[in-house]
């Protein structure tokens, strides 16, 4: 209720204050024409001014009515019906899919972190292209955006997979068309590819650029389904000085990030480097980037080596419990462990 | 782009010239502070502030490429679809084609193993005529450990290319495209890696190779612990070099032993690893790449070269697109071959580790000792 709360420049706040404006009720019942002598300012800055003090009243007034509180938000009922119905990104591999709920969860920040090799970019190109899966195959029917830091995308390997994946498609549909005789177009690899939107960032002012950009590149790009950053790490960590900045500057992001995935029902995949941290005399791994960015993702997804398999530990979820699934980097992209269980995974 | 000026971006004369009176000029200070922050540096009003900051990150933010455009971008513009084949046939097929453009490629491996062997081999590779199958430019090979033998070059160049080296004229034009320089400190190399940047533009350089960046590092600090920072910009640097440029990068590593209590686990494993601490008493033969993790994260490719029970191999220990392969070679005249192209699938951990046994030392070309 304060003008103090305004926002409106630092200037124009002391104006008011030292003219006697202290709440925003007086600022209500005041004309632009009044204002605009009191403190000393144009009449069009009053009256944008003014327009700014009767938005901010409104929405204040408003805190009576629960009806109003309630703009913009849902109940806990209807919450669990989205979450029920709304698709998941598959990640080709079944037991991976089983502990993490189905897949990659639309409207949460994922990040997922592991040793060099053990097939981070993998799975963030696997990803790219599942959620393209078409919707009548159990997919999302998305386009991906994926903002490569490192350098590491290689578009071969994503039309490999690419075309792994086309080949799985048309299996599933072929045995769909039994029950619909739906003759669906083919898809082609090379769609698959002109819908994955690439961004190389070099420096961390274009990473924080580009974040901020996502918001008006998605709403021309409605079909984007999941962002994948990869990775979160790399200008952060390389000749950073000021911690305090690094801290602060990930943190917005991070904000921002969250915020694209609820405004826009999409998927936000990080990739993470791991760091080693000397804890109780001895060196353990773990996820780079420091404590107060692990609070940052919704979900945590450890990949390790276990002895000579390749798995995935659910770090921290504020819904799945925590387990761990082996899986494997083939050919065709992520897959199941065992190498009988070689389908796409689908519904 | 990052430190594009305030100025030159378009927006509102009013809000540049405020921008220019609080002396912020480019965009990272801009992008560095929270909207708050700048409503109070700059005395505007929130929605002023947050179109302005919308319109700088458009400005700034790299343009948008389809995969499908990338990939049409590089079959159609490079070489060999932006590939330096190695001419090792196995090692080509399983990296789709050679050694990428624009990307860190790391060679790892024990001393004398025949890292500077299959990097004096790519040299000549990239300084071959294109209708050998080379890249026709030049080469720039820093030798940080003195290791470049001029002579072992033409050797290889004479027994391997025999139709080009016996041409007149040809060995001096082809060991005239490669340029050696040799850094003695890292603060030297740093200078170079500056110089190198304005000759990558000017001169047809193809391919720069960094042998070894472990011994720039090692060579400074008196004690080993995990070296992560001292190269951090360096990689950064290099990286974006390579990604300029559009050529390949090698960089060599040394090995040093595991520590013991160095291995390294996440919290969550704390209990298998109690477990398996004990029946693995194995310790003396393990090796790991001298560079820590951080440089590993950095590299797009690393390939293990390392001797098993006598026998050489080569490894493709991370690759965003080759399975988990070893190859056994050999190191001849004709510098590094593989034994066989089929290679072998390894399964987990196998891959990236480096190990070194029954190696035979001696191996004589000529007569003469080996070529580290």
């Amino acid at each position: 209720m304060e003008v103090g709360r305004l926002p409106i420049s630092t200037s124009r706040r002391g104006k008011l204050l030292s003219a006697g404006y202290t709440t925003l009720a007086s600022l209500c019942s005041a004309s632009p024409s009044d204002l605009a002598r009191d403190i000393e300012v144009s009449e069009g800055e009053a009256i944008e001014i003014l327009k700014i003090a009767s938005h901010t009243s409104r929405l204040d007034g408003s805190n009576g009515s629960l009806a109003a509180v309630n703009v913009g938000a849902q109940t806990a009922w209807d919450m669990l019906h989205e979450e029920e119905f709304s698709a998941r990104i598959t990640t080709s591999c079944l037991d991976l899919d089983n502990i993490l709920g189905g897949g990659i969860s639309p409207k949460e920040v994922t990040e997922i972190g592991g040793v060099p090799g053990i097939g981070k970019t993998q799975l963030g190109i696997q990803l790219a292209v599942n959620v393209q899966i078409p919707i009548h195959c159990g997919g999302l029917g998305g386009k991906a955006v994926y903002i490569d830091t490192e350098g590491s995308f290689m578009v071969e390997r994503a039309l490999q997979i690419a075309e792994a994946c086309v080949e799985d498609i048309s299996e599933y549909s072929a045995r769909l068309r039994k029950d619909f005789q739906v003759d669906q177009v083919k898809m082609h690899p090379n769609n698959i590819l002109e819908n994955i939107f690439y961004f190389r960032t070099c420096s961390y002012t274009e990473q924080i650029a580009l974040v901020n950009y996502l918001e008006k590149f998605i709403t021309e790009h409605k079909e984007v389904k999941v962002v994948i950053l990869d990775s979160v790490t790399f200008h952060f960590r390389q000749d950073f000085g000021d911690m305090a900045l690094r801290t602060r500057l990930l943190g917005g992001m991070a904000l921002k990030l969250m915020k694209l995935t609820k405004k826009f029902n999409l998927a936000v995949v990080l990739l993470n480097q791991v760091t080693t941290k000397h804890t109780e005399g001895s060196f353990q791994l773990t996820l780079a980037l420091g404590d107060s960015w692990s609070h940052s993702c919704t979900n945590r997804v450890i990949l390790y080596w276990n002895g000579n398999e390749r798995c995935a530990y659910i770090d921290k979820s504020p819904s799945l419990k925590s387990a761990s699934a082996p899986y494997s980097v083939t050919s065709r992209g992520i897959r199941n462990s065992a190498s009988s269980c070689k389908r796409i995974k689908m519904m | 782009m990052a430190n594009k000026d305030i100025n030159q971006m378009g927006l509102p004369k009013w809000i540049t010239n405020i921008f220019t009176a609080r002396n912020i000029t480019t965009a990272k200070e801009v992008l560095s502070l929270t909207e708050f922050q700048l409503m109070e540096l700059l005395d505007v009003g929130l929605a002023d502030v947050t179109s302005a900051v919308a319109h700088i990150s458009e400005v700034v933010c790299p343009p948008c490429q389809t995969a499908l455009l990338l990939m049409e971008h590089r079959v159609r513009n490079e070489n060999l679809a932006g590939h330096l084949p190695t001419r090792l046939k196995g090692l080509d097929e399983a990296l789709c084609g050679g050694l990428p453009f624009g990307v860190l490629t790391e060679l790892v491996g024990p001393a004398g193993i025949g890292k500077t062997q299959f990097c004096l081999k790519l040299s000549l590779l990239a300084s071959l005529p294109e209708n050998y199958g080379g890249l026709d430019g030049s080469v720039i090979y820093i030798d940080v450990e003195s290791k470049f033998s001029s002579k072992r070059l033409i050797e290889i160049g004479m027994k391997s290319f025999p139709e080009i080296f016996h041409m007149k004229g040809m060995a001096k034009e082809m060991a005239g495209r490669i340029l050696v320089l040799r850094p003695s400190s890292l603060s030297e190399f740093t200078e170079s890696l500056h110089e190198i940047k304005v000759s990558l533009l000017q001169h047809q350089v193809k391919l720069l190779i960094i042998d070894s960046m472990a011994a720039l590092v090692l060579g400074e600090s008196d004690y080993g612990g995990p070296r992560q920072h001292p190269l951090g910009w360096h990689v950064s640097f290099i990286k974006s070099l390579a990604e300029f440029s559009r050529i390949p990068v090698i960089v060599t590593n040394q090995v040093r032993s595991q520590i013991r209590d160095a291995v390294c686990k996440y919290s969550f494993q704390a209990q298998s690893c109690a477990e398996t601490k004990d029946d693995t008493a194995r310790y003396d033969s393990h090796l790991v790449a001298a560079l820590g993790i951080n440089w590993a994260h950095a590299v797009t490719i690393r390939l293990v070269l390392e001797a098993t029970s006598g026998q050489r191999y080569i490894k493709v220990a991370k690759s965003p697109m080759s399975p988990p392969l070893a190859f056994p070679f050999c190191i001849t005249s004709l510098g590094i071959s593989l034994l066989n192209d089929d290679g072998v699938e390894l399964t987990g951990l196998e891959i990236s580790t480096i190990t070194c046994q029954g190696q035979n030392d001696v191996l004589n070309i000529d007569g003469e000792r080996l070529w580290g």
